[in-house]
């Protein structure tokens, strides 16, 4: 057993990292609609969820049962293979991008194989195209849907996506040649790597600084490219039911859903590490003390779950809710004691990048959320202009001052 | 045999069956999705060739833009199968024998050839970006420049054809 897993180490490390992240992405999709439904509903005085679990933190769980239970009738008339492929393409290409994003700077060493946190390897040349390739291919999902499913609002749907996608993925690639120029590579290590060149300067040595206008273009562009509130008028439930998606049920639905929360993950990755320094701390890097920031986050959190666990109505909540703030209180401590012990110091000091990453990743998350809670959505004309007429000339404007302050002065 | 050797033949494979697939399927979108499996096929093969840059455009512009836009365009005009008129059944028999002419072309090419695949496969890192870039625009920045004016000239031709004219 133990010579037939060192023979075959590389492929067995690369299934299993494959199968982590495939859980990992798909449990925070499942919660991350909780979190949407939760939050929007605070934002309209509502309670959102709270009848499945405590806080109706075993929603996902049902909501997954009933995606897989739902009767799954295919429409007469429709085009089999291609509406049997439409949700494939969608949910694969949403999947696989995830897979190009680097998650940690530093590997963790087992037996002596030096592991990476993401699945690509962190010497890809062309990271950020390769997303964009995949970025231009996921149209086809949307279109062929909307097209396949031989009825008119899927084929109205799947137009308007289309032509929107076409047009918001010119401004996204202009967007990002700003950063590209900076940090002279395709390669989103090397892209970080370029943002923590005066460590001492923490969060002023990010990209957002020069780039503030390219990473409005670029957010902008991205959440028309995922088709969120307010640019979601493929699925504009006035106008059209339910867009591309009208005529697919159960499973065939929920492969859409969870390929759309996907990317809206991976675009908030994008966010991060191009504009927001990835993995880096906003902090000064001699400020070591700040490594303790997870810690401290983690044991006040936990002692109020606990404390919001006792005071919970139902007996179910009153058990699992202390039990998780217990786990996270614990997990705070063992941190902190890195303070002491050399091996949860080492732990400590691994888990900073990944921790500053899925924060920022956090953030952008909350605030694509936020935005669904607060703006009302484009028109389509409006959304038309705003592409062509705005957002293009600008991220087009951006390029060129980058390319001449780069060439006059270099790049930092 | 390698795992080059493998990956290229099964690309190969899958790029010769979406070609065939484009011209013997019947509805234009099934056609154009064809395409789509060649033009990414492609994109593999010149992975192979360590072109990472030109494999990346390949997908973002044929597989990507292009494609989209057939896609679209389809799409729009709800196309439905195709129908055979009397010259496209008679361009049958020419285009038979031209397949005949063109393989026996290739196969005449490939055995005078003293390359093997094994050889192509491993070139390597040929065309990384930073020498693609300085190719362009360096070396070639003429032509390339000329180019560029030439899809400028394409651009404008299509805008002034598409106005609506003036009552």
């Amino acid at each position: 057993m133990i010579p037939f897993l060192q023979a075959h180490a590389d492929p067995i490390i690369w299934i299993v990292k494959i199968a982590l992240l495939l859980f990992i992405v798909l449990t925070v999709n499942a919660y991350l609609t909780w979190f949407e439904r939760k939050v929007v509903a605070h934002m309209q005085s509502r309670w959102g969820p709270h009848r499945v679990g405590p806080h109706g933190l075993l929603q996902p769980l049902a909501d997954g049962a009933k995606f897989l239970l739902k009767e799954d009738p295919t429409p007469a008339g429709v085009d089999k293979f291609v509406y049997f492929l439409a949700p494939l393409l969608a949910l694969a290409l949403a999947l696989t991008s995830v897979g190009l994003i680097p998650f940690g700077p530093d590997p963790i060493r087992i037996f002596g194989h030096d592991i990476y946190l993401g699945i690509a390897p962190p010497n890809l040349n062309i990271g950020i195209l390769a997303l964009f390739a995949i970025t231009a291919l996921g149209v086809y999902g949307v279109a062929l849907a909307g097209w396949s499913s031989n009825s008119k609002y899927p084929l109205l749907g799947g137009l308007r996506s289309s032509a929107q996608m076409i047009s918001y993925e010119l401004a996204l690639t202009m967007s990002v040649v700003g950063v590209l120029l900076i940090a002279g590579s395709f390669n989103l290590t090397d892209i970080i790597n370029a943002q923590a060149k005066h460590p001492e300067r923490g969060v002023f040595g990010w990209n957002i600084f020069p780039q503030l206008l390219g990473f409005m273009c670029f957010f902008t562009a991205a959440v028309a490219e995922t088709n969120r509130v307010p640019f979601d008028l493929p699925e504009a439930e006035s106008e059209l039911v339910a867009g591309f998606h009208t005529e697919y049920a159960s499973f065939k639905f929920a492969m859409f859903f969870i390929a759309e929360y996907t990317s809206m993950i991976t675009v908030s990755c994008l966010c991060s590490i191009m504009f927001f320094g990835g993995w880096l701390s906003p902090f000064p890097a001699s400020w070591t003390f700040t490594h303790y920031l997870p810690s401290l986050l983690l044991i006040p959190a936990g002692l109020w779950i606990i404390w919001d666990g006792i005071r919970y109505e139902t007996v179910f909540g009153k058990i699992i809710l202390p039990g998780v703030g217990t786990v996270l209180t614990a997990l705070g401590l063992a941190l902190l004691g890195g303070l002491a012990v050399p091996l949860l110091h080492s732990v400590n000091e691994f888990i900073q990048g990944p921790f500053w990453l899925l924060s920022k990743i956090f953030v952008f998350l909350f605030v694509y959320v936020w935005m669904r809670g607060t703006l009302p959505r484009f028109r389509y004309d409006q959304l038309m202009a705003f592409g062509w007429k705005l957002l293009l000339p600008l991220s087009i404007a951006n390029v060129v001052v980058t390319a001449f302050v780069i060439l006059m002065w270099g790049a930092k | 045999m390698t795992a080059e050797l493998v990956i290229f033949f099964v690309l190969a494979a899958l790029a010769v069956f979406g070609a065939l697939s484009l011209i013997l399927q019947k509805h234009p979108i099934h056609s154009a999705l064809s395409l789509i499996v060649v033009m990414i096929a492609l994109a593999g093969l010149y992975l192979l060739l360590g072109a990472e840059f030109v494999a990346a455009v390949q997908i973002i512009v044929y597989g990507g833009a292009i494609m989209v836009l057939f896609v679209f365009v389809i799409m729009l005009l709800n196309a439905g199968i195709e129908e055979h008129t009397n010259i496209s059944k008679m361009a049958g028999p020419p285009g038979l024998l031209l397949v005949i002419a063109l393989a026996g072309f290739i196969a005449a090419t490939i055995a005078r050839s003293t390359g093997t695949i094994q050889s192509v496969a491993q070139t390597g890192q040929l065309a990384d970006t930073r020498s693609l870039s300085n190719m362009i625009f360096k070396d070639f920045v003429y032509p390339f420049e000329l180019t560029s004016f030439l899809i400028l000239v394409a651009v404008m031709g299509a805008l002034v054809l598409a106005q609506r004219e003036k009552s």
